[in-house]
């Protein structure tokens, strides 16, 4: 073990001199893991709050029936533009860039497999982006068919934008099959001596298998909007009934893509609270084997239960049926995962620090989007469930706290590792108090709106939607602005605070841990012995 | 700057009137008033009862420790991890209350799709923004339209209780008894859905989707389309009126007599205003939700009528006609042939050369509108409407 010790030792003095560049071209050419998960996760930040701006759009727009703020057209925009920006902009980039920070770090391996490829796959990100978002200034307005931008509304009827929303989700889909790759590649190959697949940490697995998904699926989607850009410009009918193609085919591959891409967005989640809850009841997780098959069957399942986003576009029975079944399916695994977290606090010994607090309420709300989620694969409830705010609540109780919470939770978590320095607890417990009650007050009347007979995606309601909606929009601002806390705090984390020891939090494992706080430019130059 | 002020007056006038109150806290899914919706609620109600139970059970666990097994108060961690049994146990028993609710929703749902022996078949066809309705074989159709008036939408009058959910002509159904719909759409994807109906299936151009129902009491029943079809998505609600059977065959006559009524409109001599005081009714009803009520549009995706050459150029009255008769392809604009009465059509031209200063004094009559379908450059053919313009040059 000495003899490790020192040759780490003596690496970390032998690239001192060669650290970071300085100025603005250590970010564009950085090859180093480290820094690009920090731009990934500012750039996904920046994403958090342009897509967050737009929902507040919709929330003052739905503050009151009748049109006040915004048109229908811009509405619509809005819509769009802020399901597209939340999937592609916030959540996946955020989670490549926790994975990038950490992945390297948990497995003992100095560096992604392909650091330059690392690098590309960030630097497409702000001009896919900025592309995307140009779109609003363009004559006609932006995409403003729905982020599911269903044909033949978006190919036919779609405005001339819609040309450049199809060249950025390409590259959106680049970067994201390069980053599944270069994970891939990680994982598979870099593992230190002794790391055996079943020694991984769960985040590590939960990536693992995403980026399996991404790669499956991110061309799956290229396809679709390929076939867009034909019929749009080259005279194809892949989706024309009146060419001889077929509007439902495009829903068939969306949502071939759809339904894996929500799980690329929750998988990386459940890795994450499956490293904190632990942590923080200073207690093994309670069935680390099992929680790695759950994760797997659950990605296996998202292939086959696409078409339960289309009950209502009359596929025959035995088909429903069959998408019923499926579906159903999926509470087994995800019901493990969540009897193992709190079997994982039962007889712990808990405290709870912002990535604790953070955790607990992932579990208690991702449960409960998940209770509306089974309700909703009961094939003939769908029929008046389908595309009402009940479905808007249900996707934003797995998304916000299941992706959001969990990044909250991860930041707050590594954040002492990557800054040296501890966070403001106080606030951070403010931070997650008001997200929390904002978050609730904001998606949990959409249910009862949406059992009532709302349907999702429109600008003006009748008038006994009115009262939950004005309860939504007050929720809505709350957790909207609470959020620039959290930007707060994170600043106020990098310009100092109290000293980050190498291990901060009591019950935490993992090699992440065994470095220094904050840790070096390069980690892990030569393998660490895993036992 | 006048545009802020506007928009500040209206938000004002806004909350003043929604200000006036209307206590509105429905929290669940309508019963409804059909066998399949009171079925679809009992499921509803089941599974939400399941879930909450489960819920309370794990919770509880969860409440448990955190209340019980913290550090502060002293918990020392157990450290047990790994059961085999245990994994099995809480795989299977979710596993078989699956089971349990799958058995009732698959009765449900082929009750639904059950669409044989129906007594009244109805073609229910999605246009933006606006349903139509076709009695097949009574030779009985017509547009279903929003009927709340802008003014309300823009918060400068006080909203009806109805609101968004009431429309010009009902779909008018008997009770009692099994009536089929045959749901299609000329353009984008639109989805008919009555909540007490438990109805709700895509219409979807290209594709004819059935779907039925048998209302036991009668009453009006009202819902809105369910999937986004462009810009007023919200404004084109349904509205079902359940009658009497005597009370809908009554109906279904009185419809007739009108419809033979609307032709012979078609051989009587039109002055200049009557045509204008109807073409100003059919342009606000049809063409105003893009074009705007003062003919301005809001360009470049809807244009002007206003001052524009098609609409104030002698030579250009044949083109005003056939845009108006075959739509144009690819935009919004449709094809009106099928949706108008020859009359209405002329009206609504007559209409637009003269109002908003355009002034041209020339009048379309009724007979143009025959003599022009007669010409054959109109094809009373749906597919052209969703045809790219590539396939239809080769016609």
């Amino acid at each position: 073990m000495s003899t490790v010790t020192d040759s780490v030792d003596t690496d970390v003095k032998a690239h001192e001199d060669h650290g970071p560049a300085k100025g603005l071209m250590r970010w564009v050419l950085t090859t180093n893991h480290k820094d690009i998960g920090s731009m990934y996760l500012w750039f996904s930040f920046a994403m958090f709050l342009t897509g967050g701006a737009m929902a507040m759009i919709i929330r003052a727009e739905l503050f009151q029936p009748g049109l006040q703020i915004v048109e229908p057209a811009f509405f619509n925009q809005m819509t769009t533009m802020h399901g597209l920006i939340m999937v592609f902009g916030a959540v996946m980039p955020a989670f490549v860039g926790l994975a990038n920070w950490m992945i390297p770090m948990m497995i003992g391996a100095p560096d992604m497999a392909m650091p330059r490829m690392n690098n590309w796959s960030f630097w497409i990100l702000p001009f896919a982006a900025v592309m995307l978002i140009s779109t609003l200034f363009m004559e006609g307005g932006g995409p403003n068919f729905g982020w599911t931008f269903y044909a033949p509304l978006s190919t036919d009827y779609g405005p001339p934008s819609t040309t450049f929303f199809i060249f950025a989700i390409h590259m959106l889909g680049i970067s994201s099959i390069m980053g599944a790759i270069n994970i891939i590649a990680t994982i598979l190959n870099l593992r230190a001596p002794g790391m055996t697949m079943m020694k991984m940490p769960l985040f590590v697995w939960t990536w693992l298998i995403t980026a399996y998904l991404l790669i499956a699926v991110m061309p799956v989607l290229a396809g679709a909007v390929t076939m867009m850009l034909m019929d749009i410009h080259f005279g194809t009918s892949f989706f024309n009934a009146g060419g001889g193609g077929d509007p439902v085919l495009f829903q068939h591959i969306f949502w071939f893509f759809g339904h894996p891409e929500v799980y690329i967005m929750i998988l990386p989640s459940f890795g994450i609270v499956s490293a904190i809850i632990p942590a923080f009841a200073r207690k093994h997780l309670f069935g680390y084997t099992s929680m790695v098959y759950a994760t797997a069957s659950i990605a296996f399942l998202s292939f086959i239960v696409w078409a339960h986003h289309m009950f209502t576009v009359g596929i025959p029975l035995i088909g429903e049926l069959f998408f019923m079944y499926a579906t159903m399916l999926i509470a087994v695994p995800t019901g493990v995962k969540v009897f193992n977290w709190v079997t994982t606090m039962f007889r712990g010994s808990m405290t709870f620090e912002a990535p604790m607090l953070f955790s607990t309420a992932f579990v208690v709300l991702f449960t409960i989007g998940g209770f509306s989620g089974l309700m909703l694969s009961i094939a003939p409830a769908d029929f008046q469930y389908h595309d009402t705010y009940f479905v808007v609540a249900h996707f934003h109780y797995v998304l916000v706290p299941g992706a959001i919470f969990a990044i909250f939770a991860a930041t707050y978590y590594w954040l002492p590792k990557w800054t040296g320095h501890m966070y403001d607890e106080t606030l951070a417990k403010v931070h997650f108090w008001m997200s929390f009650i904002g978050m609730n007050l904001t998606f949990f009347p959409m249910h009862f709106v949406g059992l009532a007979g709302m349907p999702r995606r429109i600008p003006d309601y009748a008038l006994q939607f009115a009262n939950f909606n004005e309860i939504s929009s007050i929720g809505g601002f709350l957790f909207g602005t609470t959020q620039f806390l959290f930007l707060f705090i994170i600043i106020k984390c990098i310009r100092g605070g109290e000293k980050a020891a190498a291990k901060p939090w009591e019950g935490a494992e993992g090699l992440e841990w065994s470095v220094p706080s904050p840790a070096p430019y390069h980690t892990f130059t030569t393998p660490p012995d895993v036992k | 700057m006048m545009q802020q002020a506007k928009t500040l007056t209206l938000l004002l006038a806004g909350l003043a009137v929604a200000g006036s109150g209307h206590a509105a806290w429905e929290v669940n899914m309508t019963e409804g008033v059909t066998a399949v919706s009171r079925n679809i609620y009992g499921l509803h109600m089941t599974i939400m009862t399941i879930c909450a139970v489960i819920g309370v059970i794990v919770f509880g666990v969860m409440f448990y420790s955190i209340y019980k097994h913290r550090k502060s108060k002293g918990a020392v961690p157990q450290q047990f991890h790994e059961s085999t049994l245990v994994e099995i146990v809480w795989t299977s028993i979710p596993f078989l209350i699956l089971v349990l609710m799958a058995i009732p929703a698959t009765k449900t749902l082929v009750e639904i799709y059950n669409t044989d022996e129906a007594d009244v078949d109805i073609k229910i066809t999605g246009y933006q923004w606006k349903w139509q309705y076709e009695y097949l074989g009574e030779d009985v159709s017509f547009f279903s339209n929003l009927s709340t008036p802008i003014e309300q939408i823009h918060n400068v009058r006080n909203k009806n209780p109805n609101y968004l959910l009431e429309v010009d002509e009902p779909l008018v159904l008997p009770v009692g008894k099994k009536v089929r719909f045959l749901v299609t759409a000329a353009d984008v994807i639109h989805s008919w859905w009555v909540p007490a109906l438990a109805v709700k299936r895509d219409a979807i151009p290209g594709f004819i989707n059935e779907a039925w129902t048998n209302i036991d009491v009668p009453g009006t029943y009202r819902g809105q389309c369910a999937e986004l079809c462009g810009k007023n998505h919200a404004y084109m609600p349904i509205v079902v009126e359940a009658k009497s059977e005597e009370e809908f065959d009554q109906w279904l006559k009185e419809k007739k007599a009108e419809a033979s009524r609307e032709r012979e409109l078609n051989d009587k001599v039109w002055s200049m205003d009557e045509l204008m005081v109807r073409g100003e009714q059919v342009y606000n009803k049809v063409c105003a939700v893009c074009h705007q009520p003062n003919g301005a549009g809001m360009p470049p995706i809807f244009p002007a009528l206003k001052g524009s050459p098609m609409a104030t150029e002698a030579d250009q009255i044949g083109a005003h006609v056939d845009i108006v008769m075959n739509g144009k392809k690819g935009s919004a604009m449709q094809s009106f042939a099928g949706q108008l009465s020859e009359v209405d059509i002329a009206a609504v031209i007559t209409y637009e050369r003269n109002a908003w200063g355009n002034n041209t004094g020339e009048m379309v009559t009724p007979k143009e509108i025959v003599d022009y379908k007669k010409t054959g450059k109109y094809e009373e053919d749906p597919a052209r409407q969703t045809m790219p313009e590539n396939q239809q040059a080769s016609l």
